[in-house]
């Protein structure tokens, strides 16, 4: 059944849930994109600052979009810590970091589910507030507030990570670490500390994308499993380190899935993203925005 | 070398303790004691106490643990053995509870076997209890036994007939007009086992289905898929959703709406029995008319099932887990129940025995008469189609009065009358 009426529907709904797909991605694209870490346990934190969103929205009443804010310092504090963990636990030791980075990541994703679970119990959290569960008439489309949040909140984080990465001195230092950790050292900055910092914002940026993650729909302690694929498509998809390139590879994956589950049949698009995250690596192996090294 | 001889007419102290002590051990107590201290009746199960399904495995343990607690406070079994429980978490995974289920019979060596809650981790297991001659008592799964066939499995949960599910929502939407249907199912073993019943009385009563997806797991936004669904103006919804799912199709529904032409909506969505998804989704449930195992309205009250829930509710607390605990825990409780009885009848652990009895018996539980039909599963369904009605937004202390979810089926539990269309009922 085609009708142009669907195929618009599906595009504004593909754009908006791609942003918000941009908005969880967003701080992969740092850890993983600029400083390569194989942060696994990327969704693992997402889900912990749902759950931290939870928390304050349950029990004080505080707005999610303002509980992100709150817990973005907490968070940024969180990945100093696992960063610091992670390089004298193993980037220090050798060349094999990379594959026993994996391991220490899946452990602390291990080790967050079962804190959650601990914590929390096993069933399904979500939040209130009055833009979650109405949706926004323009003519024959409805469209939901809480992904019309997403939408404006993931351009503004993009927005402002991609200024401060170009426009501060750390940011600029962060940039350069990515390129070339020894040179940076040879100008008398200690890289290590520098990536640390980095970690910390990419980690302090899941506050606000896991408030995204729950007021677009509700979380469980086992949610990062379904987000692992998701988040390092976007990325790889996006070229490393492009955080520009990850909003608008998100979006593409958005729109994609969208009008595959409106016009084609909902089992395809698991299908239809990898597939073009695959075209995509063929024809474009550093990604869509990335730069040939 | 010394011998000591005791005196005429008196008896020494070791020879009074003895007596004594083999007086004792002759007797029927002191038979039940020796037995008690000897061996427990140890009943094995996996049962997910993490990933997807654990807040349903959660509940049901606690429902089984309760009825071991009761049993061995009114002395035990078989005269005495004392009921001991060996769980394993199989993590919500098919593939954890072959392996599992081979460490309960071989390695911990347990009695009786209990399957572990849901149709996904229950289904590996089933060759390999046929292949054994193994009783199993199962726990909420689906249509597991209709391939495998083995006459000694028997379902705790109220299912009964295969297409008694779609029958039973399909009769109440056709009565109240309906004449096509929409089937939005999720991309897994049990939905899709519903599905496809859901198709085959669809088709022998030459019923349209104008709609027929199956989405992915792991699906976000459900948007989409609504708005298409809309577009085919069905008149009735059949929904075969997991729970995260099931809250997301909700969402999606009161956003997009789904149109004036839909009579009912629902039928199979997981989670909408769960403390915490009822507590979440508040309002958003008003109208929906969807399965479940037993609610809190008069006709579901049988010999046990207040003090079951009396208890259930403090310890629920303190575990963290389902306040309400409608959905699995009194059916695991049941589950005991089924055991204890049969046990009682047989006097033995005899398995072959054990399974004759359960199959030729009705048994008395918390939850109502249970009889089994030759496939295992319930003779006559039990399975409910409810309304929500009236639920406001974060209350979950509501859920326990009646009427908030009215019976609408079956007609000897029934609890009021069909609000239709949905759109009308959702106010």
């Amino acid at each position: 059944m085609f009708s142009l009426d669907l195929l618009l529907d599906a595009v504004v709904i593909g754009v908006l849930l791609g942003c918000f797909y941009g908005a969880v991605s967003l701080g992969l694209s740092v850890s993983f994109g600029l400083l390569d870490v194989p942060h696994v346990a990327h969704p693992a934190f997402l889900v912990l600052a749902s759950y931290a969103v939870y928390f304050l929205n349950e029990n004080y009443g505080v707005d999610p979009l303002v509980a992100g804010l709150v817990i973005t310092p907490i968070f940024f504090l969180l990945g100093l810590t696992a960063y610091r963990l992670y390089y004298e636990t193993f980037e220090k030791r050798g060349s094999d970091a990379a594959v026993r980075g994996i391991a220490f990541f899946f452990g602390v994703a291990f080790i967050i589910e079962v804190l959650i679970i601990l914590q929390f119990g096993v069933d399904q959290r979500s939040v209130s507030a009055s833009y979650i569960g109405k949706a926004w008439r323009l003519g024959d489309i409805r469209i939901p507030y809480r992904l019309l949040v997403a939408f404006a909140v993931a351009t503004v984080l993009t927005m402002l990570l991609t200024l401060y990465l170009s426009r501060t001195f750390m940011g600029r230092a962060i940039r350069a670490v990515a390129q070339d950790q020894e040179a940076l050292r040879l100008m008398g900055a200690n890289p290590i500390k520098v990536k640390q910092w980095a970690f910390g914002i990419a980690t302090a940026v899941l506050g606000i994308s896991g408030a995204l993650l729950i007021i677009v729909s509700p979380v469980d302690p086992t949610l990062d499993r379904a987000y692992i694929g998701r988040t390092f498509c976007v990325v790889v998809m996006a070229g490393l380190g492009s955080l520009g390139g990850t909003l608008v590879a998100a979006i593409i994956l958005g729109v994609a899935e969208s009008i595959v589950l409106t016009l084609f049949g909902a089992s395809w698009a698991p299908a239809i993203s990898f597939a073009m995250l695959l075209a995509i690596l063929a024809v474009r192996p550093q990604g869509l925005f990335g730069r040939r090294s | 070398m010394s011998k000591r001889v005791s005196k005429p007419g008196s008896i020494s102290r070791r020879r009074l303790l003895a007596s004594a002590g083999a007086a004792i051990a002759a007797s029927p107590l002191g038979a039940n004691l020796l037995q008690a201290q000897a061996a427990p009746i140890k009943i094995g199960m996996s049962m997910p106490q993490t990933g997807g399904l654990a807040g349903g495995g959660k509940a049901s343990l606690l429902g089984i643990e309760i009825w071991r607690d009761d049993v061995n406070a009114k002395g035990g079994l078989l005269g005495g053995r004392k009921v001991e429980l060996v769980v394993y978490d199989d993590k919500s995974s098919a593939s954890e509870t072959p392996a599992i289920y081979s460490k309960l019979i071989d390695i911990d060596k347990v009695d009786l076997l209990f399957a572990p809650y849901a149709t996904v981790p229950t289904a590996p297991i089933m060759p390999m209890v046929k292949q054994r001659g193994l009783l199993l008592i199962g726990n909420f799964s689906f249509q597991v036994n209709s391939k495998v066939g083995h006459d000694m499995w028997f379902n705790n949960a109220p299912w009964g007939p295969a297409d008694s599910w779609a029958t039973s929502y399909l009769d109440i939407g056709q009565k109240a007009g309906g004449k096509s249907m929409a089937l939005l199912s999720a991309d897994q073993e049990f939905a899709q086992n519903l599905a496809k019943t859901a198709r085959e009385v669809a088709t022998k009563r030459n019923l349209p289905i104008v709609f027929d997806q199956a989405y992915p797991p792991n699906t976000v936004e459900f948007s989409s898929i609504i708005r298409a669904l809309k577009a085919t103006k069905p008149d009735i919804v059949y929904v075969a959703s997991y729970p995260p799912d099931s809250t997301g199709i909700l969402r999606a529904v009161n956003e997009i709406g789904i149109g004036d032409s839909v009579k009912v909506f629902g039928g199979g969505m997981v989670g909408l029995q769960f403390g915490a998804v009822m507590e979440n989704m508040g309002s958003l449930l008003n109208g929906v008319v969807n399965y479940n195992t037993w609610l809190p309205e008069k006709s579901m009250y049988f010999e046990g099932t207040r003090e079951f829930f009396d208890k259930y509710t403090k310890r629920a607390v303190e575990a963290k887990i389902d306040p309400l605990g409608y959905y699995l825990a009194p059916f695991g409780y049941a589950s005991g129940q089924l055991t204890e009885q049969a046990i009682s009848a047989v006097g033995s652990l005899d398995q072959k025995a054990l399974a004759k009895y359960l199959r030729e018996n009705t048994h008395k539980t918390i939850v109502g008469p249970i009889a089994f039909s030759a496939d295992g599963e319930r003779k006559e369904t039990a399975v409910l189609q409810a309304q929500f009605r009236g639920v406001v937004d974060k209350n979950i202390e509501q859920f326990r009065s009646s009427g908030k979810q009215v019976i609408l089926f079956p007609d000897h539990l029934k609890s009021g009358e069909l609000v239709a269309p949905f759109e009308a009922a959702r106010t």
